[in-house]
């Protein structure tokens, strides 16, 4: 195994722990404010310090590893759930007219600046996790269509697709029980690529407040609330930067690695 | 090569077209009332009237497109609601700092990336490609808006070598630039990544080439090849990143503007969506939707100039 991948691997998995830590238990509730408590640089009783309305910065990365991990996991959901079989049917019926419409409109959704119209969908159908999740997973949709296009179409020609068909099974079948298992190792390599886009991508929405809504905590609102106080108190503006930083790196090179190791089309002498 | 601009083309209209219908719809159809929508549930009824027939609302649907439709081809984007001026001259005014921001981001963004790439392809495996590669893994993950914030605290803040935010205009040009100068570094930061990335994997994979091997054979040495063979071939990938970067620059520009107040078009977007000002909303993401199709099809056309394969192959 790849360091890159050791490592990825184990701050996703960090991040993740932190998050389902947060069900059971956070150090301190963040809907209680302890105004009088406010600013305090990192201590013993809290390790990253309170932010502006005194509540525990850890306890808010905790609750926020939860929204971001939530909002990007389920974005990249819609975007398989979608595109996957899209991109299997569109490899079923290569060249025919449905094809054609199917990749069109991918190329078209791709041609959409897509922070700008994740902005125009939480804008118009209001502010909130789930119109997030809707704005993020839209976009997703044609990077997973067109990957299983991609690597499906080749399978087409292979025997054992042949032999299937001798069998009589039917193109939906073949897709199923043939293609889909063998484009698996790759979709979980995308996913874990979309899944790291996700965070950033939520980050940017709760940023400018287009996210999840208080109280629910998220890191792109806590660095949204951290802006004017950066000059105050550091930490409540590099605490939730990190954590977005360290989260999306440990996705990436868990993406990297799993990559090298399962996609056959990289070449062995790149890296 | 024709045939191809002529296919490109007509690909070019659809988009345009489906773009603008899904706008419209979004805009216009989806929140059912969008004067009740745009003046809130206090609104009394002759200010919602009077702001129905300016918007045309009367009108039946098709009508209503085709007029919006129309009018941006006159360059007429309607009035804004809330400033009471004509969209056209806010967008006007406001481009003169989204557009140089994004080409001042595309600058920085080119000039790191291409020797960074460089480097870290011709000495694959070694230090300084471990290190480039690392730094660009870090330059990935790193949320822009955190990093200006960042830059904020240690150049604005601490050293005071800029301002925090604001634009002065261009009356001064070289005070104009000083100010997008940190906005254009976070807006390149992880473009530079990308890009450095695409052009060290895309050199790597011409190096392997055989024309690489004539070359190292008539005896050129490794740097040579690369110089005079590898890198120019290697563009042609990260030329069509490079068109992609720009329409994401001017659209990313939205975040980056709020946060060093820079009156810019994702400004506007983002106070006219605060203000629910839908006409201006309407006009921008069309404005933006439209230059990155635009540039998406200048890069197509001149990927196949600079690649003839391509155009047989179309």
């Amino acid at each position: 195994m790849s360091r890159g991948l050791v490592i990825g691997a184990f701050l996703t998995l960090f991040f993740v722990a932190l998050a389902c830590v947060s069900f059971l238990w956070v150090p301190y509730d963040i809907e209680t404010l302890q105004i009088s408590n406010k600013l305090k640089t990192p201590n013993l009783n809290h390790w990253l310090g309170t932010d502006h309305f005194g509540r525990d910065v850890l306890s808010m990365v905790m609750m926020g590893a939860r929204t971001s991990i939530a909002v990007a996991l389920l974005a990249v959901g819609i975007g398989m759930a979608i595109g996957v079989p899209l991109g299997l049917f569109s490899a079923a019926r290569r060249g025919s007219f449905l094809d054609e419409i199917i990749m069109r409109g991918n190329d078209l959704i791709f041609a959409f600046p897509s922070l700008v119209i994740a902005i125009l969908i939480t804008a118009v159908f209001g502010a909130s996790a789930v119109n997030a999740i809707v704005a993020i997973g839209i976009f997703n949709i044609p990077v997973f269509a067109r990957l299983t296009r991609a690597v499906a179409l080749p399978l087409w020609e292979r025997d054992f697709v042949l032999s299937a068909r001798v069998c009589g099974k039917s193109e939906t079948r073949i897709s199923v029980e043939h293609i889909f298992p063998n484009i698996m190792n790759l979709m979980i390599v995308q996913g874990t690529i979309q899944f790291s886009l996700g965070i950033l991508a939520e980050a940017s929405l709760s940023y400018i407040g287009l996210g999840a809504q208080p109280p629910t905590a998220s890191w792109g609102r806590m660095l949204a609330d951290a802006q004017t106080l950066v000059s105050i108190a550091p930490h409540v503006a590099l605490v939730p930067g990190l954590a977005i930083l360290l989260m999306v790196l440990g996705l990436n090179l868990m993406g990297d690695g799993l990559r090298d190791r399962f996609d056959p089309r990289i070449k062995k002498n790149r890296t | 090569m024709i045939r191809y601009t002529i296919a490109r083309f007509f690909s070019l209209i659809i988009s345009l077209i489906v773009a603008s219908l899904v706008i419209f719809l979004v805009i216009q159809v989806i929140p059912g009332d969008p004067a009740s929508f745009m003046l809130g549930i206090n609104a009394r009824e002759d200010t919602l009237a009077a702001l129905r027939s300016e918007m045309g609302l009367d009108q039946p649907l098709t009508l209503r497109y085709f007029d919006w439709v129309i009018g941006m081809f006159q360059g007429d984007f309607g009035n804004s609601w809330t400033y009471k001026t004509p969209v056209s001259e806010l967008i006007a005014d406001r481009i003169w700092v989204s557009l140089p921001l994004a080409i001042y981001a595309l600058i920085l963004s080119t000039l790191i990336a291409f020797p960074a790439g460089i480097v870290a392809a011709s000495r694959r495996g070694g230090a300084s490609d471990v290190t480039i590669m690392g730094a660009t893994q870090m330059g990935v993950a790193i949320p822009n808006f955190w990093f200006a914030m960042i830059m904020v605290l240690i150049f604005a803040i601490n050293l005071r070598w800029f301002s925090a935010g604001g634009f002065p205009g261009w009356s001064n040009p070289l005070q104009g630039l000083k100010s997008l100068t940190l906005p254009a570094i976070s807006l390149a930061l992880p473009q530079a990544a990308i890009l450095a990335r695409i052009m060290r994997s895309s050199l790597l994979d011409i190096l392997l080439e055989d024309f690489i091997r004539t070359a190292r054979a008539k005896g050129l040495t490794r740097s040579q090849a690369l110089w005079r063979h590898a890198v120019r071939n290697a563009l042609i990938p990260v030329l069509t990143i490079i068109g992609l970067q720009f329409s994401f620059l001017l659209a990313g520009g939205i975040i980056i503007e709020q946060i060093f107040f820079l009156p810019g078009l994702g400004r506007l977007i983002f106070q006219a969506i605060s203000a629910r000002d839908l006409i201006v909303v309407e006009s921008v993401v069309m404005l933006l939707v439209f230059t990155v199709i635009m540039v998406n099809f200048a890069v197509d056309i001149t990927y196949a100039i600079v690649d003839p394969r391509l155009r047989r192959k179309s």
